[in-house]
């Protein structure tokens, strides 16, 4: 067309030189560069979101992986022990003695603070009763030096995160300024110091009054036990629904039906699958309420959708001349599918099985619906049975919690277990990629 | 032999192996094939040619009813295997298919090694005892191929890797493993290149000594090169079918005479 144009007849000499760019080539040119200026642009976009994203979930997130922890060495001898075990208030007695050492090893570092019992308390809680119950499992340490590591309170926590600042600070019977230098001073002499706070992966979900003691690891192993259903049920069910209707079933209308709803059912919200669960599975079926199976048996429902469109899209994707030469050479329909098609869709099958897992893992509302509320975690299950049947919550259950309670020391917690969470997921996404280029390498 | 004209290739009396009587096929509402009548002998090549969308292929596909996989596929009428009704009720496909082998189009080696390649078919047919046995109906296959010589020293190596003409050489050394007594053929060189095409002719020359070959072909000098009979289909009827040599030189029918003229194409 463009010959047509510039060179009309062919009989008549060349006009145009090679050399110099015409206007159709130029305009072209020119909306190419175009179209390439706006995929960059939306891809600048995207990353610069992204960027956003990542850097707030870490600045609020990270705080919650740190805690303020007061180191002290201590010695109490037998006769100390003795004494304070003869008192009516014992754990007031072994206080008195805890505050004499912290007051003499301050005096050592060379600070002067004036501090009482009371606000011992409000900063590292009720040492009395930890100490005596140390002692009492270990008498042996009687009489040798121990360093104590003791939990500073979430408000002295927020002192070092900057949730509590001294401008701002009410005081109260849970903290008074005063306390702030006493603080300082502590942490001068490097008595409070900050520490990874191992109880926030390992732990269980605390009280509303305790966010300092909170930890994801229970809402974690909830998760887990989760994602084993979905697994064991959704990856044969889907796959198998799948093979069935792409290589077996007739093309009538029933399978069109079947298709359409299946189609239909990817799109429903979670929160309908999850009321579905509670009707059925709790209230009919009598399972029990917060329990990962349950929660599992929802998210199945939730992901056999997912999983049956991306399956058969990938047995569609094997070309037909595969299924020919494996009926020619006399294989049956299922060997030619179990033997040939299937290993060729297994990568795709892979990716959208774990695609629909991490959708699942990521889940909060139909797990809120069946009890999978976050403050139900409040401990590990004693065994594997137990991790399916005993209440517990999940992840994002438990973030959600936290992100709902009144404390703004949870809000951290929240965003920490959001990194777990996205740790999670990519981890997921990481198997799926290794998996699909093993498969893939395989052929 | 593909130099030698058509009317000096030597003809010889073979029995029947396949019979078709009345063959009607139908896709949905499309009468494909209308009352073929066909007899192919054993240890020869018959080639079906035509214009294409004739029915060639698709009453190839009846011979193994490969046809059963297209949904709204139907076929009518009788089509004898040595004597047996092949659309039988009793009949199970898969076992009519380890008979009556076939080669598609394209070459479509399965994406595993050659050695895999081969080995499949033997294997679901409980053709070899042991590992040794196996080895041996891999190696004689691959020399029926004609292909021995260029894979011997890269058995384990993708089968998706060799050039089309292997490829295709490849599929038939793969039909052959597992012993079949029919070989069909749709258009096998259409995708090779002259050299390729030469050599898997040859080879189609060879297998006749031991196969009956049917090979649907739309080069009119291919069947004239490879085979003894001949059939002509035009618009889903069989026109002519007789020695090659005799469709070629002398046809009967006015279409097969235009046909091989060029009139119809
Ligand atoms: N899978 C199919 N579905 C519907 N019609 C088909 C199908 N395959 C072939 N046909 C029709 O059957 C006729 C014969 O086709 P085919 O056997 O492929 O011809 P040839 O191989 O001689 O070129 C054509 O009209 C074609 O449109
Ligand atoms: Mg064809």
């Amino acid at each position: 067309m463009t010959d047509a144009a510039t060179n009309p007849g062919a009989a008549t000499p060349r006009k145009s030189s090679l050399l110099t760019l015409d206007d159709r080539t130029r305009r072209r040119n020119a909306s190419e560069a175009r179209f390439k200026a706006y995929g960059i642009t939306a891809i600048a976009v995207a990353l610069f979101f992204l960027i956003v994203l990542l850097f707030s979930i870490l600045r609020s997130g990270l705080p919650a992986y740190t805690t303020t922890v007061a180191d002290v060495e201590f010695t109490v001898t037998q006769a100390q022990y003795e004494e304070a075990e003869s008192q009516l208030f014992k754990t007031k007695a072994y206080e008195q003695l805890f505050i004499a050492q912290l007051q003499d090893q301050l005096t050592e570092s060379g600070m002067q603070v004036e501090f009482d019992a009371a606000a011992i308390e409000r900063i590292m809680g009720k040492v009395g009763g930890n100490i005596r119950e140390f002692y009492q499992a270990n008498p042996d340490q009687l009489g040798q030096p121990v360093s104590f590591e003791l939990s500073s309170s979430s408000r002295v926590d927020g002192y070092y995160k900057g949730r509590v600042t001294r401008e701002g600070l009410q005081e109260s019977r849970f903290l008074q300024l005063s306390d702030l230098d006493l603080v300082d001073a502590l942490a001068e002499a490097g008595i409070i110091r900050q520490a990874f706070n191992w109880n926030f992966i390992t732990g269980a979900d605390s009280g509303v009054d305790n966010p300092g003691g909170a930890g994801i690891g229970a809402s974690v192993v909830g998760s887990f036990f989760m994602m084993l259903v979905v697994l064991f049920l959704a990856l044969p069910i889907g796959v198998a629904a799948s093979i069935y209707l792409e290589e077996f079933a007739p093309k009538n209308r029933w399978t069109d039906l079947i298709e359409v709803n299946i189609s239909n059912l990817a799109a429903v919200p979670s929160i309908v699958f999850g009321i579905l669960g509670l009707a059925v599975f709790i209230q009919f079926m009598h399972l029990p309420q917060s329990a990962p199976l349950v929660g599992g048996l929802v998210l199945t429902l939730m992901t056999l959708p997912t999983i049956i469109i991306s399956t058969r899209a990938s047995l569609k994707a094997v070309p037909p001349s595969i299924r020919d030469a494996a009926l020619g050479v006399g294989a049956s329909k299922m060997q030619a599918v179990f033997h040939h098609v299937l290993p060729l869709a297994m990568p795709g099958i892979l990716t959208g099985t774990i695609i629909g897992l991490a959708q699942a893992l990521g889940e909060t509302a139909p797990l809120l619906l069946i009890g999978m509320v976050g403050f139900v975690a409040r401990g590990y299950p004693d065994g594997i049975a137990a991790g399916f049947v005993d209440p517990n919550s999940a992840m994002p259950a438990q973030i959600y919690t936290w992100a709902a309670r009144a404390d703004v020391a949870f809000y951290e917690k929240a965003w920490g277990g959001i990194i777990i969470l996205l740790l999670f997921l990519m981890t997921m996404n990481i198997i799926a990629i290794i998996l699909r280029r093993r498969f893939e390498r395989r052929w | 032999m593909y130099d030698a004209p058509a009317s000096e290739q030597k003809v010889t009396q073979n029995t029947t192996k396949i019979a078709a009587h009345k063959v009607q096929v139908f896709y949905g509402d499309t009468h494909a094939i209308k009352d073929v009548d066909v007899q192919i002998e054993d240890k020869t090549v018959t080639a079906f040619i035509g214009p294409s969308g004739c029915g060639k292929s698709t009453f190839l596909r009846c011979l193994n009813r490969m046809n059963d996989t297209i949904d709204i596929c139907r076929v009518e009428g009788d089509i004898l295997l040595d004597g047996e009704d092949i659309y039988d009720a009793k009949v199970d496909p898969v076992q009519l298919r380890a008979k009556v082998g076939m080669v598609f189009q394209k070459p479509n080696p399965f994406p595993k090694s050659i050695y895999d390649n081969i080995a499949y078919g033997p294997r679901i047919h409980g053709l070899a005892k042991n590992k040794a046995d196996l080895d041996e109906i891999v190696e004689k296959s691959l020399r029926r191929g004609a292909i021995w010589d260029e894979v011997k020293d890269r058995l384990h190596a993708p089968g998706t890797g060799l050039s089309g003409g292997q490829q295709q050489r490849l599929c038939i050394a793969r039909a052959v493993a597992t012993e079949p007594e029919v070989l069909l053929m749709d258009e096998p060189c259409s995708a090779l290149d002259p050299i390729a095409t030469g050599q898997v002719e040859e080879l189609i020359d060879e297998l006749r000594e031991n196969y009956s070959v049917v090979i649907v072909t739309h080069s009119m000098q291919q069947a004239a090169r490879v085979s003894q009979k001949t059939a002509f289909f035009h618009l889903g009827n069989l026109v002519e079918y007789g020695e090659t040599g005799q469709i070629f030189t002398n046809p009967v029918d006015k279409r097969t005479e235009s046909y091989i003229t060029g009139r119809i194409g």
